[in-house]
Formats: C-alpha cells, sequence, structure tokens
C-alpha cells in the first residue's frame, strides 16, 4: 500500500526532530561559548570525540546512559585544550579551533578503529503518555527517544539562565566589554573557561547523540560536517538559545527530506540531494549575514579577542 | 598620629612595567568628605596609581590602607568590597545594555534571578539623592557621553561606595556639563564621600579641589592645600620646569578655498544619521577647528572628508574637484592627507617595521617603486629622513613601530602626512595622550605648516588647543555644525554652548 | 600564573619553538601507541627510515609534497591577508574534477596543448570554487570560515557524483572512477619514479609567490590588509578586490593541486584522490601556519608532512597501526607551536607565594 501524503510529512518532521537534536545540543553549547568571547571552531572534532567516547563506554558498559555521561566528559575535557590555548595563553581562536578539529578527527579514528562494525546499545523510542496522542504534534514531538527530551528541557533552562540570571548577564558582559566585566568583579578568566568547557560538554552529548540514538555504531567522521553546520547555524540563531532550535530542525529537516525524497521516486541525483544539508545551511549563513547587515546586530563585540587585564 | 580621617592610604606604591616604572614608591593620603585633586601631565603615572587603588592592577611594592586597615587588592571586586569605585576615562560599560542591566552586573550570584524592578527602583533613589539625571532604562550606546559618565557614578553609588576615584572626567564634556558635575560632586562631598579628581586642567583644578597631589614621572612631588597655591606653582611642580603655551600667530592672508563641503550628510556604523547638512570650508593657510564632545560625528565628518566613507548626500570638493564616488585613493592622490584618531588602530600597522609605515600611504608613488615592484630601499631611505627631520626616537628604521611610544608613533604618522606632496591635511585629537614636549611639537609642526600656506582641519576635543591653533572654530553637535566664529574673538562659553546643541544665533 | 609582554620577541625561542614542538608531539603520541601494546621507538624508526632512508623513500616523499605544497602555498596567501579559506580540500576536489572535465571531452591530443589546457581547467574550476565564499564575504560580510568549509562537502559530492555516475567508465567493474587517461593527458614523470612535472610547478609557484610577497606593490597590500584591515583601508587600499584576487590564486592552487594529482599520479578521477584520513587540504592548513606564512617554509614542511605520509602508511601496513596518527601528530605539532609563540612573545610569571594573602582582601591592622 502507498503511503499517504500525510504519514509521509509526519515521518519526515518526526526525523527532522531526531536530525535535528544533535546540532542543538552543540549550538547550544556554542551559543554560550561565543556569548563569552571564545569562537569554537574546534565543535566537529568535540562532536567526533563525544561520539567515539560515548559509544566506546556504552559500548563497554553496555548502558547507553552511563555513555552519554562520559562523552560530555570527555568533550569538555577536550574543549580544555582550546580553554588553555585561547584563554590562558590567548593564541588565535580559529587557529586553535581549526587544530582542534583535527585532532579530534585522529584521536576518534585511532581510538574508534576497534569499535568499527559493532553495535552498541540506544536509546528507546518513549511515548509520552497523554501528550503523544495528539494529532500530528504528538508524533512529531512526542515519540522521541529521552535526549530528544533532555533537548527540550535544555532549551529553555539555557534561555532563562542567559536572560535572566547574574550568571547570563555576567556572560553576555564577557562576551561584550570583558574590561568592563573584570572591573566589576566578575572574571573574565572563570567565565568564559566555564562557557567553553560547557560548550565541550554539550557537543560531546551532540557527538554521543549520533552514535547512540541517531545510530548505534560508530562511523569514522559520522559527524559528517555538522560542528560546522552548527556554527552557521548560531550566527542565524543571533546567539539566542531559544532560536537555535528553530535552526537546528530546519537543518534536521533538510537532512530528512533529503534521506526521503527518492523514497517517494522524485528523480534528483542522489549526490545532489545529499548536498540540500550543506547548501541549505550556506544559504542561512547568506541571509543571516544579510540580516544582519541590514539590522546591524552581530556577534559579540569581544569574540574572537583575548583578554589582558595588565597589558598596555 | 591619628589615622581616623584618613580614607585612604598608600605608601610607597611602586608599578613596573616591561622598560617603564610607572609609579615609584608614590605617597598619597586621601581625607574622609575631601576633593582630593591628583595631577599631572600624560603618562605621570596618575591613572596606574588609580589603577592599583581599585586593583586592576598589583602594584609590585607598598602598602595601601583603607579606612585605617591595611589591605591587599587582588582584584576589582576586592576594592569594590571595600567602598572603591572609579570612573574611568574610557568607560566601562557593555554599550548593548540597558543602563539597569550595566549597573546590577557583578552585584550577583550565579544561578539567583536578576531584579530588574528592585534596581531600577533604586537608581532613581539615588539619581533624585545626588541630582544624576539619566533614564534607568535606556541602551547604553544611545545615550551621550555625559550621560554615560552619570551611568559610571550612579554604578559605584549604587554599590554603596565611600571613595570615589574620577578619570579626567571633564576631558569628554562640554564647559556646562562639567559644572554640573561639580555640582554632583560637592553633592556627594556634603555626604561624606571622599573623592579623588585627576585632571590637568588647571583652572578647574583650583575651582574643585581642597587638596592637590602632584605626580610627575612617577614620583609624588608634593601635595598642597588648594588655598596655598597657584597655577602657575602647579604647573611647574607639574612638568618640572616653566611652561609656556605659545600662542600662535595667526597667518593674514588666506589663499583660494581648498575643501568645500556642502550639505553632507552621512551614517554612523549602526546606520544611523551621523552628519546632517554640513556645509563649510577651509582656505589655503588656514587651520579650521572643529569643536564639539566627542561622538557626535567628528569621526564620520573625518571620514567623509579624506575618502574612507561616503555620504549619503551633499558634496566634498577638493581644490574645486568634485569628488563624488571617488575611493580613499582618489582622495590621497588629490593631495589629502589624515592623521587618524586611533593611531594603533588605523594610522599603523603595528607588527611591521617604520619604513614599512612610512610609505603607508604612499607605496604607490613612482618614488617607491616600478611598475608592479615596490622598492623597499627607497622606503627605507625616506624612513630615515623621516627619523632624522622629525627626531623620531628609535632603534631604527627597522623596528616595528608597535614598540614605539605615543608620542613618536604620532610623530611617525604627522612625518609620513605632512612630507607627502599635499594640500589639505585633516588632523584628529592631534595631542591626545602626548606628553607636554611632544604636544608642543605637534602644535609647533601645524602653526607651521599653516604660515607655509597649507591649510588644516584640525579636529579636537581639547578648546584651549582649538583656541590657541585656530583661525576658525566650528562647532558640531549632533551631525549638525552649530556654527563658525573666528578664534580670535570667540569667548569659550558661548563655545560651550554651542557645544551642548545651541546655535550661535541663540548664544550671540 | 600570567603572561608578561616581551619587549623584544625571542628569537633563540622563535626557532627553538617549532623544533621542541615536534619532539614533544612525538612524545605525546608516543603514550597513545603505548596505550595501544604498540611500541613507539619501532613506529617512528619505521617510518623515518621508509621516508627518508630509501631513494625510493624519498621519491615518494617528493610525490605527497606536491599536492601539499600547491595547497599550502594557496592556504597561506589568505591566510596572509586574514582571511581564513579552509576549503582548499574542495578546492582540490574541483580541480581535480576541472582537469578531468578537459579529458572527458574524448580530446585525445598532444600533451603540448591537452596538459596546460587541463591545468587551465583545473586552476579555473578551483579559482571558481574559492570565489563564491569570497564574494559573499565582500559583498555580504558572510563568514568564509564556514562557507569555505561546507563547500568542501559539496565539492566531494559533486565529484562522487561524476565518478558513480555519467563519467563512470564501464569496465572499472562496478568500482567508482574514471577510465584511465590517455597518454596525452598524463604529466611527465621521473624515469622509474612517481615524481611528477606538477613537483617542478609547485616549486616554481613558490618561487613566483616569494616575489609577489615581499618585493611587490600587490604583496605589500596583502600584508597591510593582514596586517590591520583598517589601515588597510585608510591606505586607500581596496580589500574587496585583493579578497577576490588572492582567493582566485588561493583556489587556483590548489584546483592545480588536483590537476598534478589526477594527471600526475592517479591517471584517472576516482574517489580518494586525498587520503581519507588526513585529506591534504587540511594538512595545507596546518602547513601555512607552521611554515610562517612564508613560501619556502611551505615547501620544507610540506615536504617533512609528505615524510610523515609516508611514514604513516609504512606502519600502517607493517604494524596494523592506525594511520590517524599522521593527523594527530600534525595536530599536536601545531598545538605546542601555538602554545610555544606565545612564550616567544610574553613571558611567564609567576606570582611569589608569600605575595598573597591567605584569605580575601582583609588582613587586619
Amino acid at each position: 500500500m502507498e503511503a499517504s501524503p500525510l504519514v509521509l510529512v509526519v515521518a519526515v518532521l518526526q526525523a527532522a526532530v531526531r536530525s535535528g537534536t544533535p546540532i542543538l545540543f552543540v549550538c547550544i553549547g556554542e551559543i554560550y561559548a561565543e556569548r563569552s568571547g571564545v569562537l569554537n571552531v574546534g565543535l566537529e572534532g568535540l562532536m567526533l570525540v563525544g561520539a567515539i567516547a560515548g559509544f566506546s563506554v556504552g559500548y563497554s558498559v553496555g548502558n547507553p546512559v552511563v555513555g552519554v555521561i562520559a562523552a560530555a566528559i570527555a568533550g569538555a575535557l577536550f574543549s580544555l585544550i582550546h580553554a588553555y590555548v585561547t584563554i590562558t595563553l590567548r593564541a588565535d581562536q580559529i587557529v586553535s579551533g581549526l587544530t582542534l578539529t583535527i585532532l579530534g578527527t585522529g584521536i576518534s579514528g585511532f581510538f574508534g578503529k576497534p569499535m568499527i562494525g559493532q553495535v552498541g546499545p540506544g536509546f528507546d523510542q518513549i511515548a509520552i503518555p497523554g501528550l503523544s496522542s495528539i494529532p500530528i504534534l504528538g508524533q512529531v514531538l512526542f515519540r522521541q527517544d529521552a535526549m530528544v527530551y533532555l533537548s527540550y528541557l535544555l532549551v529553555p533552562i539555557a534561555w532563562w539562565v542567559m536572560y535572566k540570571t547574574h550568571l547570563g548577564l555576567a556572560i553576555r558582559s564577557v562576551g561584550e566589554n570583558p574590561a568592563t566585566a573584570d572591573s566589576l568583579g566578575v572574571s573574565v578568566t572563570k567565565v568564559r573557561y566555564g562557557c567553553v568547557l560547557f560548550g565541550g560538554a554539550m557537543a560531546g552529548l551532540g557527538g554521543a547523540y549520533l552514535s547512540l540514538a541517531y545510530t548505534t555504531m560508530w562511523i569514522e567522521q559520522m559527524s559528517g560536517g555538522r560542528g560546522w553546520i552548527t556554527l552557521a547555524l548560531v550566527i542565524f540563531a543571533a546567539w539566542n538559545p531559544a532560536r537555535a532550535m528553530l535552526g537546528a530542525y530546519l537543518f534536521g529537516g533538510a537532512d530528512a527530506l533529503q534521506l526521503r525524497v527518492q523514497a517517494v521516486g522524485i528523480e534528483i541525483p542522489t549526490y545532489f540531494l545529499m548536498m540540500l544539508p550543506y547548501v541549505l545551511t550556506i544559504t542561512i549563513l547568506v541571509l543571516a549575514s544579510r540580516a544582519s547587515m541590514r539590522r546591524r546586530i552581530g556577534a559579540p563585540a569581544a569574540l574572537g579577542l583575548p583578554y589582558a587585564r595588565e597589558e598596555r | 598620629m591619628t589615622d581616623d580621617k584618613i580614607a585612604v592610604a598608600l605608601r610607597g606604591i611602586t608599578k613596573r612595567f616591561p622598560g617603564v616604572i610607572a609609579n615609584d614608591s608614590v605617597d598619597l593620603e586621601l581625607r574622609e568628605g575631601e576633593i582630593h585633586t591628583l595631577l599631572g601631565e600624560n603618562g605621570a603615572g596618575k591613572s596606574t596609581l588609580m589603577n592599583v587603588l581599585t586593583g586592576i592592577y598589583r602594584p609590585d611594592a607598598g602598602s595601601i590602607s583603607v579606612f585605617g586597615r591595611t589591605v591587599q587588592l587582588k582584584t576589582p571586586k576586592d576594592a569594590i568590597d571595600l567602598g572603591i569605585g572609579m570612573v574611568h576615562q574610557s568607560f566601562k560599560l557593555v554599550p548593548t545594555h540597558t543602563v539597569t542591566e550595566n549597573i546590577v552586573l557583578g552585584l550577583g550570584r550565579g544561578f539567583s534571578r536578576v531584579k530588574l524592578d528592585e534596581a531600577q527602583a533604586r537608581v532613581a533613589t539615588l539619581s533624585k539623592q545626588y541630582g544624576v539625571k539619566v533614564d534607568p532604562n535606556a541602551l547604553v550606546w544611545q545615550l551621550s557621553i555625559g550621560e554615560q559618565q552619570r551611568v559610571e557614578i550612579l554604578k559605584i553609588l549604587f554599590r554603596g561606595a565611600k571613595i570615589l576615584l574620577l578619570d579626567e572626567p571633564t576631558a569628554v564634556l562640554t564647559p556646562q556639563e562639567s559644572e554640573e558635575l561639580f555640582h554632583t560632586l560637592r553633592s556627594m562631598r556634603e555626604q561624606g564621600h571622599s573623592i579623588v579628581f585627576i585632571s590637568h586642567k588647571l583652572d578647574e583644578v583650583m575651582t574643585i579641589s581642597d587638596r592637590i597631589t602632584v605626580l610627575r614621572g612617577g614620583k609624588n612631588v608634593g601635595t598642597v592645600l588648594v588655598q596655598d597655591t597657584n597655577p602657575q606653582d602647579l604647573s611647574h611642580l607639574m612638568v618640572g620646569r616653566e611652561i609656556k603655551f605659545a600662542t600662535f600667530p595667526k597667518k593674514e592672508s588666506r589663499g583660494e578655498q581648498v575643501l568645500e563641503v556642502e550639505g553632507v550628510d552621512a551614517l554612523n556604523t549602526r546606520g544611523l544619521p551621523a552628519l546632517k547638512g554640513v556645509t563649510f570650508s577651509v582656505a589655503a593657510g588656514e587651520i579650521l577647528g572643529l569643536a564639539g564632545v566627542a561622538g557626535n560625528g567628528q569621526q564620520e565628518l573625518a571620514q567623509v572628508i579624506t575618502g574612507l566613507q561616503r555620504p549619503t548626500a551633499g558634496t566634498v570638493r577638493v581644490q574645486g574637484a568634485d569628488m563624488r564616488g571617488k575611493r580613499a585613493r582618489h582622495f590621497i592622490d588629490a593631495g589629502v592627507s589624515y592623521v587618524p584618531a586611533d593611531r594603533h588602530g588605523v594610522a599603523t600597522v603595528g607588527d611591521m617595521s617604520l619604513s614599512h609605515n612610512s610609505v603607508l600611504r604612499r607605496y604607490r608613488e613612482p618614488k617607491f617603486g616600478k611598475g608592479p615592484l615596490l622598492n623597499f630601499n627607497a622606503a627605507i631611505g625616506y624612513a630615515r629622513r623621516l627619523i632624522k627631520e622629525f627626531n623620531i626616537s628609535t632603534p631604527g628604521h627597522a623596528t616595528p613601530v608597535r614598540s614605539l611610544s605615543g608620542g613618536n608613533l604620532q610623530k611617525v604618522i604627522l612625518a609620513r602626512e605632512m612630507t607627502t606632496r599635499h594640500h589639505l591635511l585633516v588632523v584628529m585629537s592631534a595631542t591626545r595622550g602626548l606628553d607636554v614636549g611632544a604636544t608642543e611639537f605637534v602644535r609647533k609642526t601645524l602653526n607651521d605648516h599653516r604660515h607655509q600656506g597649507g591649510s588644516i582641519v584640525l579636529i579636537s576635543e581639547d578648546l584651549e588647543e582649538l583656541l590657541s591653533l585656530s583661525d576658525r572654530i566650528a562647532v558640531i553637535f549632533h551631525g549638525e555644525i552649530m556654527g563658525i566664529v573666528d578664534a580670535e574673538t570667540a569667548r569659550i562659553e558661548s563655545l560651550g554652548l554651542m557645544m551642548a546643541g545651541q546655535r550661535l544665533s541663540e548664544v550671540a | 600564573m600570567r603572561l608578561e609582554l616581551r619587549l623584544e620577541r625571542s628569537r633563540k625561542l622563535e626557532y627553538l619553538v617549532p623544533v621542541v614542538s615536534v619532539l614533544l608531539s612525538l612524545v605525546v603520541c608516543a603514550v597513545l601507541l603505548l596505550s595501544t601494546g604498540a611500541n613507539p621507538l619501532a613506529a617512528y624508526s619505521a617510518m623515518l627510515k621508509e621516508a627518508f632512508g630509501t631513494s625510493y623513500g624519498i621519491t615518494e616523499v617528493l610525490v605527497k609534497a606536491t599536492p601539499l605544497i600547491l595547497c599550502g602555498l594557496g592556504v597561506m596567501l589568505a591566510f596572509k591577508m586574514l582571511f581564513w579559506n579552509i576549503g582548499a580540500e574542495g578546492q582540490l576536489h574541483m580541480g581535480a574534477w576541472g582537469a578531468t572535465a578537459v579529458v572527458m571531452t574524448g580530446w585525445d591530443g598532444s600533451p603540448w596543448l591537452m596538459i596546460p589546457a587541463m591545468m587551465l581547467g583545473g586552476f579555473a574550476a578551483g579559482a571558481l570554487w574559492a570565489l563564491i565564499p569570497a564574494y559573499l564575504k565582500v559583498k555580504l560580510n558572510t563568514n568564509e570560515i564556514i562557507t569555505t568549509l561546507l563547500l568542501n562537502y559539496v565539492a566531494i559530492l559533486w565529484v562522487a557524483h561524476f565518478i558513480y555516475g555519467p563519467w563512470k567508465d564501464p569496465v572499472s567493474f562496478g568500482f567508482p572512477m574514471t577510465m584511465q587517461f590517455p597518454e596525452g593527458a598524463q604529466l611527465l614523470r621521473l624515469a622509474g619514479t612517481r615524481v611528477h612535472l606538477g613537483f617542478v610547478f609547485a616549486l616554481v609557484i613558490a618561487v613566483a609567490l616569494y616575489f609577489i610577497q615581499e618585493k611587490s606593490r600587490w604583496g605589500f597590500e596583502i600584508a597591510v590588509t593582514g596586517g590591520n584591515p583598517n589601515a588597510a583601508e585608510y591606505a586607500g587600499m581596496n580589500a574587496g578586490r585583493n579578497i577576490l584576487l588572492v582567493m582566485l590564486i588561493s583556489g587556483g592552487l590548489a584546483g592545480l593541486a588536483g590537476m598534478v594529482e589526477v594527471s600526475g599520479i592517479q591517471l584517472k578521477l576516482l574517489k580518494d584522490i586525498s587520503p581519507h584520513a588526513a585529506p591534504y587540504g587540511y594538512t595545507a592548513i596546518i602547513i601555512a601556519w607552521l611554515a610562517r606564512r612564508n613560501p619556502w617554509g611551505v615547501v620544507l614542511v610540506s615536504i617533512l608532512m609528505g615524510g610523515l605520509y609516508v611514514g604513516g602508511e609504512t606502519v600502517q601496513i607493517t604494524m596494523k597501526l592506525p594511520v590517524n596518527i599522521v593527523l594527530i601528530i600534525q595536530a599536536l605539532i601545531l598545538f605546542f607551536v601555538l602554545g610555544g609563540d606565545i612564550l616567544s612573545r610574553y613571558r611567564l610569571v609567576f606570582d611569589r607565594p608569600g605575595q598573597r594573602p591567605k584569605k580575601a582582601a582583609l588582613s587586619g591592622g
């Protein structure tokens, strides 16, 4: 029997949420890092480290939750390199981030060798009683795995902390004008280390989602550019955790769509379809930069700049 | 001796930076309820000393006591906790945040909610108590410089500070705004606050201070009661020799119009109107001063008449030639030289050598190369000439300009711009941050240039400098020219009123 | 612990830093190897011997160094004016595609015509690919780090489309590759080795770039723009035009790297024209940075990196070690150099513990 168009749309939307979730984790973490003034372009590497750490620990313990925790810790530890090199040693953030990606790709491949071909534990779909029976919406949003639900909780919390708390005010101030925050007793170093480590942990979670939920295996370089796509989505989200959700699902939609279009029998060459997420991301980025040029809003003013108090 | 009336005592404070001693065992006592002026020329160590007292710098030696207790100030937080607050020369504000957000920053911990409503109410009370008016909901970048300064003061009062340090607060204000500030300071003194006021303007120092401490070369060279001294003695203490600020004779005859600006509109970097219908002209052999509080469109005007920014309306003519649609390089070719305010950020490339920097705007000239090739030997020869003629003190032409002092860097820029074949020189904040010697040199150079028939647009926030050098002074406010007056007959009060937004017809 | 600016950069450290960095990264990598039970000393000596110990090894190192030099020079030129072109990998793929497109027209002519036409095709395809992010940057200030990088994925998929589809050799037994190039489309090789004319191209271009950088007005413009973009604008330089020109060359050189790979080594277009475990285009980023943006440095570092590739492949085969250690060593070297560079500009100052009071601010009195 042919699937009805509605069933297909619901399936694509449900897949869009799944596909967008790893990016959502990474995006929220990177928003915090960038809001504090530290650009981390090493997300791709961090995701890979999270994916392999999550998979190997989850695989050996036999429990995906332990794997996810391990992935977050691994991501945080790995991002510590970036924090030390850029905050303490004040090296160039872009170069350090690129190197982090290369190192993460190498390390994950190195430790991942024996894991290739293994099938690990994964997260099951849980239907939330009540909510999941809402027509369409319930199917799309509330028949997902535990990590998706975790991301639903994370977004409002991240937004609230950023805009309503003293910590959030401190983070935003450090990213806009570190000297000001410093003069009022806010430790620029602590805030930035904290945000970079949080960003690393989130990227680790995003990676773990790929190897423990989206699939249940380790594939070399399985992040497939999602770390870079996240960097674009941070700009699209205008550094706001709530808008990150929209961006992540938009990308997830493109990803889900390209996987399913062929099933419907539309004649577009496979490899062109596979370009869709990347091309869409570039388009989004172009639109976001046009918007920010027009409205003159942009990145945190001190993004990318090291801070030193005693320099003169 | 009792310490009970002493708010702050600094003893033997020494602070070194690589290559310089900024403070050399300085003693200073601030009494409770006094306004104590710290006087000294640029580079005397005033700001460093205050940064030590606010925990931003850690001294290499010396001790600090506050209200009789010896303290260690490791971080700015320690100073705040002791009731010490500072208004820095460049304001420490987050421009994209509101006034209240700026005020409560750093006052709460972690995940606790920011209670903006309560804070706003307290800000309103404080505003009333000290007569400091500002809208607590406004975004800081939308405020004028004077208002931003009030936010800084409120920020300190909000933290319950008893000791206020103000680093050259009047440098950015109109004379009238300065009066208002003094009023606020006196009212704070009445309410028991102790204030350190940093300045190098002798007349206002005589007006506002109870006591004055003079710093020179990082050392305390004396503390006096205001009634026991006079401006001459102070200036002698400050510089170590007699200073006579030369009065510059104006040139009698002026030549043809070199720069004509007509009805120019322009936008700032945020896309908001920065210049509105600006019209003026400058003749050969004339210095036109442009007065105004910082941020009223001076930057945009300088960029428009040097080709770095295109006006949205109006025309700019250089020697009669319409420059519409022309880029910066065409302005350079047309003979427009430019000494920008930002020496490190715009006028030079810090990591490049002095010789490379000396051809920064001239590298296209035939004398510095052939076809696509650049002749670096010619650049070196030229740099050597500049070093000699302008007395630039540097290890050599290959030194990266980053390591030059402010005065020497300014000499490099001035030398380059003035030795280029040019018709018009645009100079912005030419002497800001320079010591007395370098300031005199720059002013004399500009004056000589005028007498050789050069024309100069001199943009400055220093009214005295404008009055002593300019032939005519234009005053800019909110992007509009309030009026143009003859420097010989201009009165400082009416210039101040124009800087605050009154038109010449209203003040004359 | 904090950093204090040195008045003069330490010359000695500037030379010492790269050497120490290489050694340190080998030490760290040795720990990784030990964790898998491998003998790092045996691995390192095998790598060194294979890469630089035999004449065959040396020629293979030059083979690997050729695309690295070309990509590295391109990336270096862009970095020189602070344009973050991390899309050399994609530009290389497009260059390989562009050169192959010339062959796929079915033309089988004299190498004197075909090779230049393929070079042009490779250069142009790489350059066009690089001009997309350059144009977006100039017109809309779009972040070039992200666009150049994402275009890598698109370029690789673009090539895949052709080798799995229209250009697939019908007699390749299902392998995704084109037919073998006719002889006229193959680069001349040094007899008995795989070293090809592309290596000579790479050296000639290094010399040319040196002259542009050090002797020309345009090179001065690039250096000023990289040193301080505001100063470049102030000096009347046209930043937008320079970005486009620099990226045209940068992408073109990476494209040329792709061309020499297909025309000199693979002799067909296939999937892994750049090694999957350590792609040339990414290694080029490391090379450009380690070379301190100097063309001679690019040549030197590329040859060393070529040695790492050859050595890495050897131990993969003989000792069954993951070839990923190539990438790990590269990244570690760069991290140590980054840290070391800071130490040559600043000195570490340790605050004497005696100066610090035990608790916060007040100490009585």
